[in-house]
């Protein structure tokens, strides 16, 4: 693995420094749509070798975090169902709903699983025939093709008493929103890696084409970033907005059609509602017809009474990359990881709980 | 979230199913939406239990050796000594 490995290469990313701290680009916005890639760019420091015209934005790429609180009302309802054990991703438990989390969810005596895989929510139901598993599926491009494959994997072997409760989301059209509110200020783009890697790096060539916005498909090393960012200063030096995959290990330009490929066999676009975002047109993937038997939304009648923010939290501006989590009022001394008040800090990818383990420790 | 791990592929078992190591731990993952055929000895990035996507090694040494020339360049001319002086 060692070619790998050499990604971290120190000697070789000071050499990158040096090129990015020489460049004339005068003030300039970089913004990263992914979630690990915000977690990266600060666990690798990069954020601290910038020159100061360089400003380095989160966009809205954590998808516990852009979920909004009536879709999580609606997987506690499910949680509370007779019958039912909810499994979802880890990140999701924390997460404070409008009256309760699904941690809370689960010490009132309701079975709530953290599942690493959609095999493991499989597994479960395998293991218990008279319960009804339900996966509450969250994430973007690069988790779709998961329960696409645990929805088939189901049918082929009529398993009958597993479904999904989908809240995924595409990058693509939350990418569009937020360029179209015209908030902030973007001047080059870092793209998503991993979501690249099944729809394409193709996918993004709208951000040079339809708005002038160079963008770079980036890994999550730190040579990889440092190049990205490289990339997208001397694209914006040069006037020359264009695609460059700087990931190109693992990206290819058409992407995984056949993960692609069980997704829209399995799912359909529709109308999804983001945090911070409110409703956004075929942004979001729901189960087609044929599958109705493995969508818990029409398996269950569930009802979801108002659903309703933290007063206090800001994560929709976060997310929007309008406000940095330290501008949020009550960032570090009532919201913390160990009680916080929105997604962003619960998140290990949220942008206000990267903030508190790394930017801190150097303030 | 999106976050996916490179593994090396160590076994090939029934149904779609293969066994990996991800950084010295042995895990039964799905190949079931790789794109193409995984051997013993391939590198592929594994996301929620499926691997998604095969790691392209040379492609990889390839990349590497376009920043090493970049780094070459810039250690041929160092920093605060212009060579046309
Ligand atoms: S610091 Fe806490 S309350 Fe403020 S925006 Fe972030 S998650 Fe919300």
């Amino acid at each position: 693995m060692s070619v790998l490995h050499q990604f971290r290469d120190s000697t070789r990313a000071q050499a990158i420094i040096e090129r990015i701290r020489g460049r004339s680009t005068g003030d300039i916005s970089i913004m990263e749509f992914c979630g690990g890639h915000t977690v990266a760019i600060f666990r690798s420091g990069i954020r601290t070798v910038m020159p100061e015209h360089v400003r380095m934005l989160s966009g809205p790429g954590c998808p516990v975090c852009v979920t909004s609180n009536g879709d999580l009302d609606r997987a506690v309802a499910l949680a509370k169902t007779p019958g039912v054990i909810l499994t979802t991703y880890g990140d999701m438990l924390k997460v404070p709903g409008s009256r309760e989390s699904l941690m809370q969810v689960r010490a009132q005596g309701y079975q709530v699983e953290i599942v690493y895989s959609t095999l493991d929510a499989l597994k479960l139901a395998a293991a218990h025939p008279d319960r009804e598993v339900v996966f509450f599926a969250i994430g973007f491009e690069t988790t779709a093709p998961a329960a696409a494959a645990a929805v088939l994997q189901a049918q082929a072997k009529g398993v009958r008493n597993f479904s999904i409760c989908s809240v995924m989301k595409l990058t693509i059209p939350g990418a569009k929103a937020l360029l179209a509110m015209g908030e902030v200020k973007v001047d080059g783009v870092i793209g998503p890696g991993h979501v690249s890697s099944i729809i394409g790096s193709d996918a993004w060539r709208f951000l040079p084409e339809e708005y002038d916005i160079p963008v770079a498909i980036s890994g999550f090393e730190p040579l990889d970033l440092l190049a990205a960012t490289d990339a997208i200063m001397q694209m914006h030096e040069e006037k020359r907005p264009a695609l460059v995959n700087s990931y190109s290990r693992v990206v290819r330009p058409e992407g995984n059609r056949k993960a692609w490929g069980a997704v829209e066999r399995v799912f359909s676009l529709a109308e999804a509602s983001w945090r911070g975002f409110g409703s956004i047109p075929e942004s979001g993937l729901v189960l087609r017809e044929e599958f109705s038997d493995f969508n818990a939304d029409l398996r269950f009648d569930v009802t979801v009474e108002d659903s309703t923010e933290h007063p206090a939290c800001r994560c929709g501006e976060v997310l929007r990359g309008v406000l940095t989590p330290p501008e949020c009022s009550v960032f570090g001394t009532a919201c913390t990881p160990e009680s916080p008040l929105g997604p962003c800090m619960v998140s290990s990818e949220g942008s206000c709980a990267a903030y508190y383990h790394y930017q801190r420790q150097m303030a | 979230m999106c976050l996916a791990v490179p593994a090396k592929v160590l076994e090939l078992r029934d149904d779609n199913m293969a066994l990996v190591d991800i950084s010295g731990t042995q895990r039964e993952i799905s190949l079931m939406v790789l794109d193409g055929d995984a051997a013993p000895g391939d590198f592929v990035l594994i996301h929620v239990g499926y691997a998604i996507e095969k790691i392209d090694e040379e492609e990889a040494a390839r990349t590497l050796a376009m920043f090493e020339e970049l780094s070459m360049l810039d250690e041929q001319l160092p920093e605060g000594e212009d060579p046309l002086a």
